[in-house]
């Protein structure tokens, strides 16, 4: 999705107020970006501190800046900043998280994100987009630009067969109708159970929805519609349960009256065996891979 | 209330230091509140600052948000705050917290008291106006404790990767912090050879000579600027000075006599002083 997004923010380089500082990342993937934006590219070092700092200054200015890093770098080390210069401010700042969930996989714990978005959510006001294919980044960085608020952005890995015809970037989708569950999937994990259910009879198969920003507003009609008529909820995210989509949509549930018949909810459980490999590796560890969550249906 | 008006600048009087001063005292006094001995040795720099610094298009950033009072009663100075405005300080349901507010004062860009923070935030400022190609500069007051947080030593580093001669951080060396003096905590001195080693340029000035002050921030240079200006925590204030304290603690009716006495036998104001 790296590529994506550079190639998406290329394409908004012309406008006038966009500046894009990096923590010192984006080494073959960010150079069209920077040939673009010229002096409007900033690598501000590794000191994501300062920068986010530097980004508030920018906004308040009257910029829209856009800082980078490897997910966990961009929200959790310079989380005051997030909190004080930027949110309390309501600057529009984007911070842009690479490898949100296990995306950084074997390069280990410090790389990975599993909070980000339930830690970002808590400070209130910042829009959070998580993109699940490619094609959803040049939606997203429209979104983004379109409202004048803070926003991160987490970026992943598009995991959907080559050959889905990828619908347009939407806050809420319903890939795949079907009758044997309700699945909600936030992000890129999206991708993956898409291959695995979208050939299966319609008795079988679940209904597919995919969230892609945070906090999600109102409850799709359609979607509640599809957690009436089947008998089991699931919610799928590569993100710990606290602060997750999980907790959130079993609040606005119980807060709107609705009880699913059976709900389950999948996430990230940190490391359970201790040990470190691939993004699919963590996943399976978590049930997050599409054949336990096939099976999870039941 | 007044919270917004047009910015008048004057030149500086011993008087107006020890006015700025006394209206100081009676607001930390009628709120009953401490963090008064930073708040005066950070007056005279703010009112330097504002007063005979700072040109429209220039921007201010109050890093040292424990000072709130004493940048309440330069805006005051300034006639951008009445005493209306300062009566609420510290009070419920008013815009004048003992830390500078994100919203509702017009200068008062960021809500700041954290510390570290306003280095990082004024080289956003400064950055912006050297991409646009805008004259103005930006000016950041800096405690002495401050520089134990680590945001502030990249910001020195970008700063000056970045070429942001046009910003100039003020270090109010008051040599006192939280929970001891700054040699005592965490010794950095001397801060000048630092910061002229992170190529910043450095003028170390007594932060209550108003015009050594002023005339250390109207000289500009080829790269980010440091006036390092020893101050006296509790200035003017006899049992207040160089005492910890009065970092802390709020004023009795007897000692805010005795407070005001001192600073107006010292600066020849009339008791008829009036806001």
């Amino acid at each position: 999705m790296r590529n994506a997004f550079c190639a998406a923010m290329v394409a908004v380089a012309e406008r006038p107020e966009v500046v894009f500082l990096t923590g010192d990342l984006g080494f073959m993937a960010l150079e069209p970006l920077r040939d673009a934006l010229g002096r409007r590219f900033i690598n501000a070092g590794v000191a994501e501190q300062n920068m986010v700092g530097v980004a508030a200054g920018l906004a308040r200015a009257g910029w829209r800046p856009w800082a980078y890093s490897i997910a966990p770098f961009i929200y959790a080390r310079p989380y005051e900043q997030l909190r004080n210069d930027v949110a309390m401010h309501a600057l529009p700042v984007t911070l842009v998280g690479n490898g949100g969930g296990y995306g950084y996989g074997v390069m280990g714990a410090t790389h990975h994100a599993l909070e980000d978005y339930g830690a970002v959510l808590a400070l209130g006001g910042i829009r959070v987009l998580v993109p699940a294919f490619d094609s959803d980044v040049a939606g997203a960085v429209a979104s983004i630009l379109g409202q004048a608020r803070p926003a991160y952005l987490r970026l992943g890995l598009d995991g959907a067969p080559k050959d889905f015809e990828r619908p347009p970037f939407a806050p809420w989708r319903r890939l795949v109708a079907g009758e044997a569950a309700t699945i909600l999937v936030c992000g890129p994990l999206a991708g993956g159970l898409l291959g695995a259910i979208r050939d299966l009879p319609r008795e079988r198969r679940p209904s597919l929805w995919l969230v892609s920003e945070l906090p999600y507003g109102e409850l799709p009609e359609a979607f509640l519609a599809d957690v009436a008529a089947t008998p089991h909820l699931v919610v799928v995210e590569e993100h710990v349960a606290t602060g997750g989509v999980g907790e959130r949509l079993a609040r606005d549930l119980l807060l709107r009256g609705v009880a699913p018949r059976r709900f389950t909810h999948r996430h990230a459980l940190g490391y359970p065996s201790g040990r470190y490999g691939s993004q699919a590796f963590h996943r399976r560890e978590c049930g997050l891979d599409p054949a336990a969550i096939l099976a999870a249906l039941g | 209330m007044r919270l917004a008006g047009t910015t008048m600048h004057t030149s500086l009087s011993p008087h107006d230091l020890a006015r700025a001063r006394l209206r100081l005292l009676q607001m930390h006094f009628e709120a009953g509140v401490g963090h008064i001995g930073g708040n005066l040795s950070a007056l005279d720099l703010l009112m330097v600052v504002h007063h005979e610094l700072m040109r429209p298009g220039d921007a201010f950033v109050l890093s040292k948000g424990h000072s709130a009072g004493a940048l309440y009663v330069t805006l005051w100075t300034l006639g951008r705050l009445d005493d209306e405005a300062l009566k609420t300080f510290h009070r419920d349901d008013t815009l004048l917290a003992a830390h500078p507010p994100p919203a509702g004062l017009a200068d008062v860009l960021f809500a700041t008291g954290s510390l570290g923070h306003g280095l990082p935030l004024s080289c956003g400022l400064a950055l912006s106006r050297k991409l646009r190609g805008e004259a103005g500069r930006v000016w950041c007051l800096m405690s002495d404790g401050e520089w134990n947080e680590g945001s502030n030593w990249e910001a020195l580093i970008f700063a000056r990767q970045q070429g942001l001669a046009n910003l100039t951080a003020i270090v109010d060396l008051n040599g006192l912090q939280g929970f001891g003096t700054t040699a005592e905590v965490a010794d950095l001195r001397p801060l000048a050879t630092k910061l002229r080693d992170f190529g910043w340029e450095v003028e170390e000035v007594d932060g209550h000579d108003a015009a050594a002050v002023a005339a250390a921030g109207r000289r500009e240079g080829a790269a980010p600027r440091a006036i390092l200006a020893t101050t006296t925590k509790g200035r003017g204030v006899s049992f207040m000075q160089d005492r910890m304290e009065w970092h802390y603690l709020p004023l009795t009716a007897d000692l805010y006599e005795q407070a005001v006495r001192e600073v107006r036998a010292a600066s020849d104001v009339p008791s008829a002083m009036a806001g």
